[in-house]
C-alpha cells in the first residue's frame, strides 16, 4: 500500500504545531496502524529527520496507552484501540489525517502524545476501596449478585485511554469517570465509600478542566471496550444520591 | 493515624450542587421539566381558540380566577410568572455557565473535522437564544401588548391572537420559534432525563413525540388564522 500520512508534529508542549504530510511506501494490509508508525519513524530516522512521538505499550488493546485521532475518530474506524486497527481498514492510495487526544485538561507534550495524568488524579480522588490488602480473600466470602458482577465487570472493562474525552465535543471525561464510579459503587467491596467516591471524582474531574456531558453520545461511540451512554446517567443517579445524603 | 480526607471539607447540598458540572445540569434539567409542563398546558390552552370566542375569552379570564377563594385575582396567574420566571433564569444562567466550560474544555479543533451529534444536539446552544428571544417578543406581543400589531385589548386573547397571525411577520417569529422548540425539546428532554439518572425509562421515541405534539399544537393556532378555520 501507498498512503500520503497528515500527521500533527509539535515539538514541545509550548511550542507551535501543526499538520506534516508524509508519503509512505510497501505497508502491507496485514500491519497494525502503530507498524505502519514505526515504519515511517524507521524511514524518518535513517533521513536523521524526528521520529514523530507516539503512546503505545502492551499492542494487544489492553493496556489503554495508544491514542491517536485518525480521520477524525478516536482510535480510527473501527471499534477498537489504535494497536489493534489494521491497514486493512485503508486503502491503497488513502490520505490519513493522525492528530492527537485534544482537551484542554489532556495538553500535548510531543507530536502525538499527550498528558493524561488528569485520569491518574481522578482515580487518586475515589476510584479505589479501601479494605485491607494482603493474601487473596476466600472467593465466596462476600457473595455479589450475577447481575450486579455484571454490570461491575462491564465498566471495569473501560482501559482508561481517553478516546471518550477526544471524542466528546465538550472535552468531557464523563464516560471514564461514570466507568469507575460505577465499577466499584454496584459491589458490597465498594460500598462503604458510595457516596463519598462519587463526589470526590465529579469534584476532581471538574477540578481538572473536563467539559460537561451535552448526551452527543460520541464519547460511547468512539470507546473501544464498548462502555455505554447509559454509565453516565447512572453515574448522574449515584450523584444525586449521594448529594443528598450530604455523604 | 487518622488520614485526612476530603469528607472534611464536603459543602452543603446547595453549594455542592451549583458548583459541580453535574449539579449545574441538574439545575437546567429540573427548569427545563417545569418548564415543559407549562408548555403543555399553554399549548392545551392555546387550542381553545378553535372553539371560538367565547371559550378562549373565557379560559383567559379563568387563569385570573384560578385558585380561589383561596388565592386573590391574579395569584395564581403571578405565582405561575414568577416560578416561571426562576427557571427561565436558573435554564439560561446554567447554560451559560457550562457553556463557556465546555468550549474552554476543548480549545483546539480537530484538522480533519467530522460533523458529529445530531441537528438537535447542536443547535441547542443557538436554539435556546433563539427561544429567549421569541419569549420576550410574545410577551411584548400578547401579554403587554406593547408591540401588537392592531389595538391590543386586554383578556380578548382570541383577537389578539387573529391579530399577531394577520401579519407575515408574526407567523414567521411564531412558526420558526415552535420549530426550533421542537427541536431544543427533543434533545432538551432526552438530556434533562439522563441527568436526572432516569435515562433507561425514557427512550428517545418518547422524546421526538413530546417534540412534534408540542410544535405541532402551537403551529396549529397561526395555521387555523391563516387558512381562515379561526377568524
Amino acid at each position: 500500500m501507498r498512503l500520503t500520512l497528515r500527521v500533527w508534529r509539535q515539538r514541545s508542549a509550548d511550542a507551535d504545531g501543526g499538520m506534516s504530510t508524509y508519503e509512505i511506501d510497501g505497508i502491507s494490509q496485514d500491519m497494525s496502524f502503530l507498524e505502519m508508525l514505526d515504519t515511517l519513524n524507521e524511514e524518518l530516522i535513517l533521513k536523521g529527520e524526528d521520529p514523530v512521538a507516539f503512546d503505545h505499550d502492551c499492542r494487544e488493546g489492553i493496556c489503554g496507552a495508544c491514542s491517536l485521532v485518525i480521520n477524525g475518530d478516536a482510535h480510527g474506524p473501527e471499534r477498537t484501540t489504535t494497536c489493534q486497527l489494521h491497514m486493512r481498514s485503508f486503502k491503497d492510495g488513502d490520505t490519513i489525517d493522525i492528530e492527537p487526544w485534544r482537551a484542554a485538561a489532556f495538553p500535548v507534550i510531543k507530536d502525538l502524545v499527550v498528558d493524561r495524568s488528569a485520569f491518574d488524579r481522578i482515580i487518586q480522588a475515589g476510584g479505589y476501596i479501601t479494605a485491607p490488602t494482603g493474601a487473596a480473600p476466600e472467593a465466596h466470602a462476600t457473595p455479589v449478585p450475577k447481575p450486579d458482577a455484571d454490570f461491575a465487570f462491564e465498566h471495569a472493562e473501560c482501559i482508561g485511554c481517553g478516546a471518550c474525552v477526544a471524542a466528546c465535543p465538550n472535552g468531557a471525561a464523563m464516560l471514564f469517570t461514570s466507568a469507575k464510579v460505577n465499577h466499584l459503587n454496584v459491589l458490597p467491596q465498594g460500598a462503604p465509600e458510595r457516596e463519598s467516591r462519587v463526589l470526590d471524582m465529579v469534584a476532581q474531574m471538574d477540578d481538572e478542566g473536563f467539559g460537561g456531558c451535552t448526551l452527543t453520545g460520541e464519547c460511547a461511540t468512539a470507546c473501544p471496550k464498548g462502555i455505554p451512554l447509559f454509565s453516565i446517567t447512572k453515574m448522574n443517579k449515584e450523584f444525586l444520591r449521594a448529594a443528598r445524603r450530604g455523604a | 493515624m487518622a488520614l485526612a480526607t476530603k469528607t472534611d471539607r464536603r459543602p452543603s447540598a446547595p453549594e455542592l450542587l451549583w458548583k459541580s458540572t453535574l449539579g449545574k445540569k441538574t439545575v437546567m434539567a429540573v427548569s427545563g421539566v417545569i418548564m415543559l409542563l407549562y408548555l403543555v398546558a399553554h399549548m392545551v390552552g392555546n387550542l381553545k381558540i378553535f372553539f371560538g370566542p367565547d371559550e378562549m375569552n373565557h379560559y383567559a379570564h379563568w387563569l385570573r380566577t384560578m385558585g380561589e377563594p383561596v388565592l386573590h385575582y391574579e395569584w395564581g396567574l403571578w405565582l405561575v410568572r414568577v416560578v416561571l420566571l426562576a427557571a427561565v433564569i436558573a435554564h439560561a444562567t446554567a447554560a451559560y455557565q457550562l457553556s463557556r466550560r465546555d468550549i474552554k474544555a476543548r480549545p483546539s479543533k480537530y484538522v480533519h473535522a467530522k460533523p458529529k451529534a445530531s441537528y438537535a444536539t447542536r443547535t441547542m446552544r443557538w436554539g435556546g437564544i433563539i427561544l429567549g428571544l421569541f419569549i420576550v417578543w410574545h410577551i411584548l406581543d400578547l401579554t403587554t401588548g406593547t408591540v401588537h400589531p392592531a389595538g391590543y385589548e386586554h383578556l380578548h386573547p382570541y383577537q389578539n391572537v387573529i391579530d399577531t397571525f394577520s401579519t407575515w411577520y408574526g407567523n414567521a417569529i411564531y412558526i420558526v420559534a415552535m420549530v426550533a422548540l421542537g427541536f431544543h425539546i427533543q434533545h432538551g428532554f432526552w438530556a434533562a432525563a439522563h441527568t436526572l439518572g432516569y435515562g433507561g425509562r425514557v427512550p428517545k421515541g418518547l422524546s421526538i413525540g413530546l417534540a412534534v405534539v408540542l410544535t405541532a399544537g402551537f403551529v396549529a393556532v397561526p395555521i387555523g388564522v391563516m387558512t381562515g378555520v379561526v377568524s
